[in-house]
């Protein structure tokens, strides 16, 4: 019974995170990669991806408060960034990624700049969305089945 | 796991994966297929695994490519199919691509967030056999097993259409053996395609071109041979009736000799592209004396240097193998190489595999212009010729690399290997060589590759006149173009002296030289063989020309699962024996055959049963018959598996000598996989 108001809570959260863009459709290959032998593989997940990814927004970071840019790493970093965030369904932040990634490409620092920063806030926001998210669904009890969102 | 196995088989996985019943079960495939899946994205790496698993798939992961390339070298057999992520830190994806593609020969499946076209063009011209966008989902991977299916199956076809056409009173054996070798290559996935096997064998009985020819197995006898007629005849004049008159070994045929030479040829030109690139050894590889034939003559060289690389051949003979193997080059007598190159040209594990890879390069090469391999000018394999070789069929590069890294992996490497190496005095040498280094050698996988890829290059190739049921081998040139394009990223292959960096061949060449210690250490466990290995050489020779061996198709079943090569080679012999079934059948057929040698030959000494010694002779026979290009390591010592426990071998002797009476075949060869032969 109790559960019950914790899973509509969770389903609601979930619900917005999808419908603003948050996580996408790849998200929800994860919900259903999501069984008892791995009830909480999710958040595994998910919370391996934001320690990893820490390391790659340090990196790149890092690389550019050198100037002048070396676009071609700067790419690099960011396509494995790129890489991390789709796996896991991180919608805004892959998209933040891509179109850094064509500042990259056409050698434009500034653009990069202030992508990144963009990206970065994106990231923040929904690290804390999903930390969020977690919390419920650990006191919550064990998911439904994933439905994709409409 | 093995899901291929045979019959209740335990297959004494090669792979680190336990023993899982859907192994056996055949008609649970997909379900237990070996995946090896490389990222260095711990991220993707685990979603990847649980969707692997989730799709009921036997999963490895891990975040290097080297050290990916160290395991598969470590369980030849092990994998069936690689995933791997093309940006990865120590090593681009493509470089393991084209690494694993020579030496194992696996179907590999590209991955990246990175969808652009020249991309994607790039993973199929490095022979990916498929390529997927990140992020990747499930459903895209229900599906990889078909690429595993394909592979095996052109392997296969290739292996038929590369044997010989042999006289009409082979006929009934054969068919004998085709049944057996179309269920032997089967094994892995039995199921329908085993059942399709057999009917294609029927109906191809009756089409002499595609008949599944007995295997010729090049013993180190009879390799030696060949590269005395080929030397007496000048590489450049070598054409196969010439070399099979010299030789003049009864029951060989013009196509067997076609086909080893092809691959003799790759092989050389893949050493002779090394060390040309180390010494200028350009002439032989530019002058494109006939576009297919071009390139040998540099292969020769550099199967020298391969050998010697490997270690299997000591350099000096290599020195002088390569002296007498470079026909054309002016260079004759000079191993371009240093001899850390040379090892490093060679020191995959499998050389057999770089063989048949020079070959297919070779022969690619040739299609496509002058192989400048070793000239480091870029080799145009059009990309979307590739593509379209790709998909045409993995074959000979497959079958190659296949053939390499499926059973041949060790045992057959060695023998091919020695094969190859001992042109020269040393023929023997390499043999002892080989087989105390018996642990070394997995390069078997060299060796049958060399086979295979001759035969598929002869037959496809245009150079070689004999065509060995040609028409099927479009694909096999078409897949040594493949096979060539990951060759040319092997440029940064460790070891690889020349920076060819079209040259797909070569540069595969090098960083197999790196994988030479695997293979060695592979090798290392076998130990035992030895004796056997001397005994088989010896019985060999008591037989030696015996080509009746039919079952040429047995051999190449390439189970990949463990030592599956040496259930290959096995298999075939065993079902050579035809149901004679003293091998204990199963997977160890290459175990089974091995001990058959054994046994016959001790037999012999004993003065036992005369029909025991008639199955052994049969046996031995029929391994003598393996096509080389087919099976892995035709020669005797490839018969030897590196992977099969001296006890395998021992048991199925034994077990051969109880009971001279055929036993029921215990493998069927469906599942090549069953490795264990009880001792």
């Amino acid at each position: 019974m109790e559960r019950n108001p914790m899973r509509r809570q969770l389903q609601v959260m979930r619900k917005s995170l999808f419908d603003q863009g948050y996580l996408d459709e790849q998200f929800v290959q994860l919900e259903e990669l999501q069984d008892d032998a791995n009830p909480n593989f999710v958040e595994e997940v998910v919370t391996l991806y934001f320690r990893d990814s820490a390391r790659l927004i340090l990196n790149i970071e890092q690389a550019l408060e050198r100037k002048p840019f070396d676009f071609n790493k700067l790419d690099g970093y960011m396509h494995q960034f790129k890489g991390s965030s789709s796996s896991i369904g991180a919608k805004r932040v892959k998209a933040e990624s891509t179109l850094f990634r064509e500042y990259c490409k056409s050698g434009n620092g500034e653009g990069c700049m202030r992508t990144f920063q963009q990206l970065k806030k994106e990231y923040a926001t929904l690290r804390k969305k999903l930390e969020a998210y977690f919390q419920v669904a650990r006191q919550a009890g064990p998911m439904e089945t994933a439905c994709r969102p409409k | 796991m093995k899901f291929s196995c045979g019959r209740g088989a335990m297959s004494i996985t090669s792979s680190s994966a336990a023993w899982k019943p859907t192994d056996v079960v055949a008609d649970q495939f997909p379900a237990g297929l070996r995946v090896l899946v490389v990222d260095d994205d711990p991220t993707c790496l685990m979603i990847l695994e649980k969707m692997l698993r989730t799709c009921l798939y036997e999963v490895t992961k891990c975040n290097r490519a080297e050290t990916a390339l160290s395991i598969l070298r470590e369980n030849k057999n092990g994998f069936d199919i690689v995933i791997s992520d093309v940006h990865m830190p120590d090593m681009d994806g493509f470089k393991l691509l084209e690494h694993i593609g020579l030496e194992m020969d696996l179907p590999v499946i590209m991955m990246s967030a990175d969808d652009g076209k020249h991309v994607v063009m790039k993973g199929v011209t490095h022979g990916a056999c498929d390529y997927l966008i990140k992020p990747v989902r499930i459903e895209a991977l229900k599906n990889i097993w078909q690429h595993v299916v394909r592979k095996r199956k052109n392997e296969w076809k290739d292996f038929e259409q590369s044997g010989s056409v042999e006289e009409g009173d082979r006929q009934p054996k054969q068919s004998e053996d085709a049944d057996y070798s179309s269920s032997a290559n089967e094994g892995n996935w039995r199921g329908s395609k085993k059942r399709k096997d057999d009917e294609e064998e029927t109906d191809e009985r009756d089409d002499t071109s595609t008949l599944k020819k007995p295997r010729v197995v090049w013993s180190v006898e009879l390799h030696q041979q060949f590269v005395a007629a080929v030397n007496q005849l000048g590489i450049d004049k070598a054409v196969p009736k010439k070399i099979l008159e010299l030789m003049n070994v009864p029951g060989l045929t013009r196509e067997n000799v076609a086909s080893h030479l092809q691959k003799y040829r790759l092989y050389l030109r893949r050493l002779s592209g090394v060390s040309q690139h180390q010494s200028n050894l350009n002439p032989p590889f530019i002058s494109p004396q006939d576009s297919t034939f071009g390139p040998l003559s540099s292969l020769n060289g550099l199967d020298l240097q391969a050998l010697a690389a490997t270690g299997q051949l000591p350099t000096q003979s290599f020195a002088r193998l390569q002296a007498a193997g470079l026909g054309r080059p002016t260079a004759k007598s000079s191993i371009p190489m240093t001899l850390v190159d040379q090892r490093n040209i060679f020191s995959f594990e499998n050389p057999k595999l770089r063989f048949g890879e020079g070959q297919q390069q070779q022969q690619h090469m040739n299609n496509k212009q002058q192989i400048n391999l070793l000239n480091g000018i870029p080799t145009n394999m059009e990309p979307r010729q590739l593509a379209s070789l790709q998909h045409g069929g993995q074959s000979i590069g497959n079958m190659n690399m296949q053939v390499a890294s499926h059973g041949a992996q060790n045992n057959q490497n060695n023998s091919l290997l020695m094969q190859m190496g001992q042109p020269q005095s040393r023929g023997q040498i390499l043999g002892d060589t080989t087989v105390s280094h018996s642990p070394r050698r997995p390069s078997s996988m060299g060796q049958p590759i060399l086979s295979n890829g001759m035969a598929a290059n002869v037959a496809s190739r245009n150079g070689i006149p004999e065509t060995i049921g040609a028409t099927s081998y479009n694909p096999v040139s078409q897949a040594t173009s493949t096979l060539n394009f990951p060759m040319n990223h092997a440029s940064e292959l460790p070891g690889n002296s020349f920076p060819l960096g079209s040259t797909p061949g070569i540069s595969s060449f090098s960083s197999k030289g790196t994988f030479q210690e695997d293979v060695s250490s592979e090798i290392k466990g076998s130990g035992g063989f030895m004796p056997s290995y001397v005994k088989f050489n010896d019985l060999s020779q008591h037989k030696p020309q015996n080509w009746e061996l039919q079952n040429v198709g047995m051999t190449f079943n390439f189970p990949q699962h463990s030592s599956s090569l040496q259930s290959n080679l096995m298999q075939s012999v065993l079902v050579q024996q035809g149901s004679s079934g003293q091998m204990n059948g199963h997977n160890r057929s290459s175990a089974v055959v091995s001990r058959a040698m054994f046994s016959a030959g001790d037999i012999k000494e004993h003065g036992n049963a005369q029909n025991v010694n008639q199955h052994l002779n049969n046996l031995v026979d029929n391994i003598i018959r393996v096509k080389s290009e087919g099976v892995f390591d035709t020669s005797p010592g490839n018969l030897f598996p590196v992977h099969f426990g001296q006890e395998d071998l021992m048991g199925a002797l034994l077990k051969q000598q109880d009971s001279i009476a055929p036993t029921e075949n215990e493998f069927d060869f469906d599942g090549y996989s069953k490795d264990n032969i009880p001792v």
